[in-house]
Formats: structure tokens, sequence, C-alpha cells
């Protein structure tokens, strides 16, 4: 079994609404050193399968196709087993 | 002419787009459920507003891959109509039958409020009678910010897809008559051969003036005008 | 069974022996815990009974009563109403979003339970000062989880109020009412009827969301209590769609014997409350109960608070029809258990016995408390109010610039353009107006709802308030056109173990019944929320009235936006705005005191009777009652809904000043604007009614302008209507959003 981690951001052309207001928030709170702020979201899956090669594919696949938008989205994924 | 809603789980403004359709436009229409492959010899589609999965993972994503949507992408290649209202734009952007995508508003909360809407394009078939009108027709969504890439826009604009954009009652394109962010204040676009087009407003709530405005009846008139004239 | 158990539980020691004499014997812990839930005041109302006894609760038009789920009403051509408010006020403090979203999940399952459609949703809020950032947080956690939950499930949250004091910093309240229409065949009753019919559990799995804390301080639990901590529980208004769509489908089909929905006290409750309705027993088992996490005991499968589930009573063969149905969307529908005919409901877990107790001990035979009650001493304090202690302002302008932008009457657009107001295109009066409308499909029909109850006049006198909140929903209701037909109320206090929150609930619940007699709007249903109290103290004490009206004809209605320039404004009705507890004294001077503005029955129900006869012989462009702010404020409200301006003359009589004249607050009196050639008609319907009015001036121009004249003085507030209209929209907006 594989257990697969997925990060999902907005593309770095993509204004993030809820990136700016964390970031207006964090300012407010004195963190005056901090900028860049993204939110995304976490997604984890489970899967069975023989190889990491096979999963990583699959995973990629879901990605593509259900998991994020590729018009806006960009993400990351790591995969263990367990 | 018939037209057909689509119920998919969490479809809740699918009773008005054919309460609109059936008592206000006084034509025949039927739901088309979600797990169903046959559009019942539907010649209009409506994807209606709501929220279809509960807008988990992105508002539209889990409906874009029912079986009824694979017909409709079928329909629409075919040059059949297909009207996406809110929810049923979002859903038409990830069936990829158009392009772009929807996201959270500007202002990170849901927006229900009157808007007013130039018309870019009276040549399609649902706004041939709407003649660079102002039309007062509400939103009521959280996710209606569009974005697509440069190129994409500049495709869209040069070949007048752009059907709708947010404006103020004067018809002025600012800023604040904006609702969601949306990219260059739009509202709606169609496809390259204008049977899709993808509305976050929804003209069925604007289709009685004691709900506030007719202005919306004028899109389902242009659709009944339109499919006359085609027959 | 040691002390400390049934005490960490929430039972005294004399609720143990009734408990003891019941079962004639020990109880075990999921006993325990069963009556521990059920015999809360939430569940039970064992501190309030007595006293809601004083509430009329029926007339001609009643259909259903308290009791079940929600009350429902007649409106003609066999249609009915069904509508209840309740309070999610503990649950917000901690959690505002999730707080607020299962509290309108909550409601709208109590509504749909009896067979109704539910169509709209009205909320009533308070919380303290906006100054604060916790209460900012607070404010707009509430508001979008609100608006997350009914504007997914698809129901136009249509109306309510938003208030602010200091009294509710650290303890606001969320009350939420939801409103349903159906035909009067539909209705289905939450009773378990006919022995051997199956009990079947639907929706949402069980986890252990709400199971409440004292319960896991018990020492039978051991090490793992740290993983069990309770959890907040979290709405899914999704499911809960699907869940509306499939039990309606099932009513209409037929095939429902009795269903409920599982708020409060979760299984403990829908199996005793159904079981001892329909006079029979239920046996189920939990381990037919479909789980969400993993490991959990019998008792926590009995309190767990986990939402969007429903308890259902079908006849054993019509238990492939209930899953196909949910089947269809998605749903799963378990079997867990059968109506019993002995009266008892006896819990088993994998055919093991593990509770046995009657229904009716659980339901309806609750200890009946009768707190002792005390006049409070406050009151002797905040009653004496002298012009005195009021100094009288210089600039006019000043203070209706201070007035417009007070939270309390600015412009509440921030909160409800975050809710789906339109959906199910049938709203006909959008949020803003006194009261909302919404037509009745394949009806000239139309019905009128609002929610109402001022606090501050409550706190300075609790019959006087309890009396003003229902006239107030009354004429709200009546600006409309309506006629009232029936109130659901929710009636928050602090602890009513102490004998002044005591004496203020009692005192309260008389006046509002007083006054639900004397406009024929029984109380059909409701709740009590006890124990809101902060460091501070209680709350002011706040019962809110959710009253519908019905339009027999939607085209003869009204709403309080000016129409037309050359419109004459009357101001009608009897009364003298004063100052005691009014938005002025506590705005501008920093002052809690004096006595709410005085209420003659006769005077507001002649009133009343006026606007609805006025709107229904359409003379009237516009109506509006006085409230919050008095004049002054009511008549820039007009402005801000119509975008006219006005002129307008005020003489000064007596000794008023002409800052109480127009800011002071007054019962019974509203305002009006008419086309002139309607002016002989409506000067004669006055006469016949017996209703004084008085022409003040008319609508037109760009300004607010509002001259008071005396022998002595004038004073004139001359103020462009776009400036003051701009700042009473984005006061608000300004304070919330930085």
């Amino acid at each position: 079994m594989w257990k697969a981690k997925i990060q999902v951001t907005l593309k770095k052309s993509v204004l993030d609404p809820q990136g700016v207001a964390v970031e207006k928030a964090l300012k407010t709170l004195n963190y005056s050193n901090v900028g860049d702020v993204r939110v995304g979201k976490y997604l984890e899956v489970s899967v069975d399968g023989k190889d990491r090669e096979e999963v990583e594919g699959q995973i990629r696949d879901m990605c593509d196709r259900l998991l994020t938008n590729p018009v806006i989205e960009d993400y990351t994924f790591e995969v263990t087993e367990v | 002419m018939k037209f057909g809603v689509v119920v998919f789980p969490g479809s809740n403004c699918d009773l008005d787009a054919y309460h609109t359709v059936k008592d206000v436009m006084n034509q025949q229409v039927e739901y088309l459920w979600h797990k169903e492959k046959d559009l019942k010899g539907t010649d209009c589609v409506i994807l209606p507003g709501g929220f279809t999965y509960g807008d988990y993972l992105r508002p539209g994503a889990i409906a874009s891959l029912s079986p009824v949507v694979e017909s409709i992408i079928k329909f629409a290649r075919e040059g059949g109509l297909v009207l996406g209202i809110c929810n049923g734009f979002q859903v038409l952007t990830e069936a990829d039958l158009l392009p772009g995508a929807l996201y959270l508003n500007l202002s990170l909360q849901f927006r229900c409020v009157f808007t007013h809407l130039l018309v870019e394009n009276s040549q399609t078939p649902y706004t041939k009678l709407a003649g660079n009108k102002v039309l007062k027709i509400p939103v009521a969504h959280g996710d209606g910010n569009y974005y697509a890439d440069p190129e994409t826009l500049k495709r869209l604009e040069k070949e007048n897809r752009i059907v709708f954009r947010y404006c103020t009652p004067e018809g002025e394109i600012t800023r604040e008559s904006n609702p969601n962010g949306s990219l260059a204040n739009i509202a709606g676009i169609c496809n390259e051969e204008g049977n899709v087009l993808g509305m976050m407003p929804h003209p069925e709530r604007a289709g009685e003036e004691i709900l506030g405005s007719s202005d919306g009846k004028i899109i389902f008139d242009s659709i009944l005008e339109f499919w006359g004239e085609k027959r | 069974m040691k002390q400390e158990m049934w005490r960490q539980l929430g039972l005294n020691d004399k609720e143990y022996q009734m408990i003891l004499e019941i079962l004639g014997r020990e109880p075990n812990y999921v006993e325990l815990s069963m009556y521990s839930v059920m015999w809360s005041e939430h569940c039970s109302y064992k501190n309030s009974k007595r006293v809601l006894k004083m509430f009329p609760t029926e007339n001609e038009r009643t259909l259903l009563g308290p009791g079940e789920n929600a009350g429902i009403v007649d409106i003609g051509e066999g249609l009915a109403v069904a509508f209840k408010i309740e309070s999610h006020n503990h649950p917000s403090a901690i959690e505002p979003y999730q707080g607020a979203a299962t509290g309108v999940g909550g409601i709208i399952r109590d509504i749909f339970t009896m067979g109704a459609r539910p169509i709209a949703l009205l909320n009533s809020l308070r919380f303290g000062s906006l100054k604060e950032d916790r209460v900012k947080w607070l404010f707009s956690g509430v508001v979008s989880g609100i608006a997350g939950y009914g504007n997914c499930i698809g129901i136009p949250t249509v109306g309510g109020e938003v208030y602010f004091d200091e009294s509710y910093e650290g303890n606001p309240l969320v009350n939420a009412m939801c409103v349903g229409i159906m035909e009067h065949e539909k209705i289905s009753l939450g009773r378990a009827k006919g022995e051997g019919n199956s009990v079947l559990l639907v929706g949402a799995r069980t986890g252990r969301d709400g199971i409440h804390g004292v319960t896991f301080a018990s020492e039978e639990l051991g090490e793992e209590s740290e993983e069990k901590r309770p959890a907040v529980q979290v709405g899914d208004p999704f499911m809960e769609k699907l869940l509306v769509e499939a039990c309606l489908e099932l009513i209409e089909m037929g095939v429902v014997v009795g269903i409920q929905d599982l708020g409060g006290a979760g299984l403990t409750c829908a199996t005793s409350e159904m079981s001892s309705r329909g006079g029979t027993g239920m046996d189920i088992d939990v381990s037919l109960v479909p789980l969400r996490e993993e490991g959990m005991d019998p008792f926590e499968i009995m309190i767990s608070e986990s939402q969007e589930r429903m308890l259902l009573v079908v006849e054993k063969d019509k238990e492939e029809t209930v899953k196909k149905v949910f089947d269809k969307w998605e749903l799963t529908a378990s079997v867990i258990g059968k109506v019993t005919g002995d009266g008892m409901v006896r819990v088993r877990d994998k055919g093991r016995l593990v509770a046995e107790v009657p229904a009716r001990s659980l339901a309806e035979e609750a200890p009946v408390y009768c707190p002792e009650m005390r006049f409070p001493s406050y009151l002797e304090k905040v009653s004496p109010l002298s012009l005195e202690d009021i100094p009288e302002p210089r600039e006019a302008e000043e203070v209706f610039l201070k007035m417009i932008t007070s939270p309390n009457i600015a412009s509440k657009e921030w909160v409800y353009r975050q809710y789906d107001h339109m959906v199910r295109t049938c709203t006909v009066i959008l949020p803003g107006s006194d009261a909302a409308l919404l037509r009745i499909r394949g009806t000239d029909k139309g019905i009128a709802m609002t929610t109402d109850g001022n606090g501050r006049y409550v706190y300075l006198d609790p019959y006087l308030g309890g009396m003003i909140a229902v006239a107030e929903a009354a004429r709200n209701l009546s600006c409309s056109g309506a006629e009232p037909l029936a109130v659901t109320d929710c009636l928050n206090f602090g602890n009513p173990e102490k004998p002044e929150v005591f004496w203020q609930f009692y005192k309260t619940v008389e006046g509002m019944s007083q006054a639900c007699r004397e406009f024929n709007t029984p109380v059909i249903g409701g709740n009590v929320s006890f124990y809101n109290e902060t460091a501070k103290g209680a709350i002011f004490p706040t019962p809110i009235v959710g009253m519908v009206g019905l339009l027999e004809n939607i085209e003869q209605r009204c709403t309080a936006g000016y129409k037309k320039e050359g419109d004459i404004i009357f101001l009608v009705g009897e009364g003298e705005p004063a100052p005691g507890g009014s938005e002025y004294l506590k705005h501008i001077h920093g002052l809690l005191k004096g006595s709410p503005p005085q209420l003659d029955f006769q005077r507001e129900k002649k009133l009343q009777s006026f606007l609805r006869e006025a709107v229904k012989a359409g003379l009237l462009s516009s109506a509006h009652d006085l409230s919050e702010g008095g004049l002054g404020v009511a008549l820039a409200e007009g402005c801000f809904s119509g975008n006219l301006g006005i002129k307008v003359e005020l003489s000064m009589e007596g000794s008023l000043r002409w800052d109480i004249l127009l800011f002071g607050e007054v019962q019974s009196q509203a305002l009006v604007t008419l086309d002139p050639q309607f002016k002989e008609k409506i000067t004669r319907l006055a006469k016949e009614k017996g209703v004084p009015l008085k022409e003040i001036g008319f609508v037109g121009g760009k300004n607010y302008k509002v001259e008071v004249r005396s022998q002595e003085m004038n004073r004139t507030i001359n103020l462009p209507l776009e400036e003051i209209k701009d700042k009473w929209r984005g006061a608000i907006e300004c304070l919330v959003e930085l």
C-alpha cells in the first residue's frame, strides 16, 4: 500500500485572494517580514499498486484529470510506502 | 421548442430554470438526471446553478465527469444549444467546453446582488434580441472570478466571445461594477461556434417583474427567436 | 454507582433517585448517559415548561401546535406553512462558522421532517460591540457559516436582524428560523406507530461529534479519553440537500409512518420521543449504526450529535422502497431496529442488551422545576430617567450622521449580500424592508415573515419588552400588507437558577402571551436557550419573535422605500416619542436607562388594521414602521431603499425636545407615502379606523431635508442623499474589514 500526499496551489500567475488576505492579516499582527503568502489545499490518497513508478503515474493522472484544474492550479506530490 | 434542465446531486436552481422555461416562456421542459445519457430529444440543454457535489474539490469538477455531461459534450460538438448558468458555467469550464476557469471571488465572500451586464456580442443564439443593451440580472456565487491565461483572453477578445461584461447601470465597465474580481469584467463567454454559453449571472431569476427585473427573459426570447429562424 | 458519576453527567442527587425509582434498579452507564442528555434543560425544558404554558397555542388556523418538530398553520387552498426558530448560541461562541452552519442545518431538518418543503430561512443575531476584534471574528464567522450552509442547500435566507451590544460579548446569539410549505395531507409526524414496523437510520454516518464534555471526565474512560475529546459538530449542507430530496420523495410516496431528525441528544432523543408520542417502544441495535470512527462505545452512539441524520419508521415491507430512494440520492439507509408495543426503549450491541428504559420516562416524564424568582435590583437603578440626564446636543446634522452609522441602524447589506436570498425565485420582497415576502407558486398568495426582539427594552422592562417584541413583529408584517398568522419564539436568557434571571423570563413570557392573545397569533413552537452568561453576567433577556403572515393577493403588497417624487408623506398613529431605552440614548449619550415606549393594544391594532387595508386598497406607495432610531431614522430609511430625497417639516408641541422628537422611540406609529390623488381616500380610511394622520412633507429632491420648528427655535438637517447613503451602507463593512 502507498500513500500519496498531494499539495495543490494556485499558479504563480493567478492572483490568490486568500493568500493576499492572509498576508494582510499577518502584517497586522506585526509580522512585517512576511511576503508571497499562497493558500492551497492538501489531499491524501491511499493507493494499492505494485511499484512506485506505477503509483506515481496514477497519481499524476488523477491530478490532471480531477484533483486539480491545470488552468489555474499547480501541484506537487510525494508518495511513500506504508 | 424543448428544453432539458440537468439535475446533479446538489443542483438547486434546477427548479428556477424549469419554472422560467415552462411558466414564463410556455415551452416544453424536462429534467435530465445526471446518471442518464439520454437527452430526451432536447433542443437546448440548461446546466443550472447550485452546488453540485457540495462544491467539494472545485465547483463543477465532480459533476463534469457525470454520464449526462458526456452526452452534453457530444451534443455541443454537433452544434446543440448548451446554456450553463452559474454552477453550470463552472461545469462547462471543468468539462473543457469553455476555456478558462472560475475561482474564488476576490472578496473571499459569496455575493448575491443585482448586477448590470453589457451585451458585447449580440450575434449569439442567446443574445440576438439583446443588441448592445444593458441587462439587469442578479448574481449569486462564491466562485465567479473568471480567469484565463493572457493568450486565451486575447483570443476570446479577438473572436468576440466575451458575451457579457459587468458594468454600471449606464453601461460603463468599471471596477466597482464587478462583483467578483473577474478578469476584464467577464460575466459570460461562448465557444467558437457560439452554441455553448456560460454565464455567472442568473437570467432565470430575472424573468418576471415581480422578482425585480424581467431582463433575463430577453435571453430566453433570443433562444426561441434563433430556434424559430433555424427551422 | 458513585455519586460523582451522575453529577459529572449533570444530574443532581434527586434526579438520580428518580431514575432509581423508575428503573427499580441502578442504571448502567449507557442508561445514565441517556437520562442525562434527555433530562438536560435543552431537551426537557424542565425549568421553563410551566411558564411556557402561559402562551396561547392555537386558533382557528393552527393545524399543529407545540410538541412536534415544528408547528403548522393553515393558509387556505389545502396548503399550510410549517415554521420554527431555534438557537445555536453556545456552539457559535466557540466555532462561529460551524456553530451557525449546523444551527441552520438543524432547523431545516425540523421543517422537512414535518413533510414541508423548506422555502425560506431567517436569522436573528446578537453580538458584542464591533470595536472588539473577537466580536468581528465571531460576526464574520457566523455570517459566513449561515451563508455556507443556506446557499449550498439552496434555501433562500430572506430576512432577520442583527444587533450589537456589549451585553452579548462572549455570548453571541444565533437564532435560525426556517419556513416550509406543504399540502395538508402531507403532514408527517415524529411518531413510532405499529408494532413490528422497521426503524431506519438514514443520512450521514455517526461519529463522536457533539458528545458533551462532561461525559469524558468519567473515570471509566481511562487513558484514551484525550483522543475522545468532544468534537465540534461539522455541517455538510450537500448531504442535507440530498436528505431533503430523499425524505420528501418518500413522504410524497406515502410510505413514511413516522419521521424525526436527530438533533440534540441524537439517537436517544429520536428513539424515545418517537416512541413516547406513538405510545410504543423501540428495540434497536447500535452495531447496525454506520459509524465514521472506529471503536465507539454504545453510549457514544446513543448520544452522538452528528449532523444530517434522520430516523424513519416504515412498514416492514417498505424497507426496500426506502433503500431504493436513498440509493438514487447516493445516501445510506440502515435498518437498526423495530417498533415494539411495550413502551420500552431497548438498546442492544450485537444483540446484547445494553440499555432498557421506559420511553416516556426519558421524553415526557423528566423532572419539572419551578425556579425561584426575585425582582431584579438593577431595575431600581435603571428605571428613572429625566430629561436632565440627557444634554441637548447642538448640532442636529452631527447627531443624525452618528445615528445612521450606528451598527444597529446602518445597512445590513454586508450581511445579506453574502446570503443567497433569491434562489427558488419566490422572494418578492428582498432583505432590507420591514418583512420579507415570498410568493406561493400556483396561487395568488404570498407569505410574509419577520423576526424581532429588542433585548434592551426587555432588560429595562421584561413584561413591556415582551409585549413589544410581538407587537413589532405584527406591525412589520402589516406594513407589507400581510395578516399575522402565528408565532415561533426563541427565548434567550441567562442562568434560570438565578432568581432575578428567572423573574425576567417569567415576566417576558407573560408579556408575550398577553400580546399573542391580543393579535390572535398563537405560539406554535419554539425554543428556550438558558445559561447565556459571561464573566460579566447574563446577556440582555432576549426573546426573539418569528412571525409569519398571509397575503391573500401578492399584488397587494407594500415595501418601505419611497417610490416616486411628489408623493405625500404621512405620519400615522398615535404616540409620543420618548428617550427611554432608545438607540439614541445609548449611542449618543452612552445611557441604558428609562422605560421602553408605552404600548397600547387598541392603538396598535387600529394602526395595523389601517395599514393592511390601505395596502390592500392600493393607496400606499410605501409603508414603514417607526422603530430603533425613531422618526428621524425611519424617514431616512425610506430614502435609502427608494433612492429618493424628501422635504419634511415637523412642528414641535408642548415640552418635547427636537432631539427626542427626531430620535426618541415610540410604538404604534408608521410612515406612509402616497400619490396626492389618494389623499382624500386615505383620510377617510384613517377616520374610519380611528387612526390619526399627519401630513409632514413630500418625496422629492436629492437631499434628506428635515426641519423641526417651534416658536422658539428651529433645527434643520439638510444633507445630500448620496453622501449619507454611502455612510449608512458602508458603516458595518468599515468596522468589520478594517
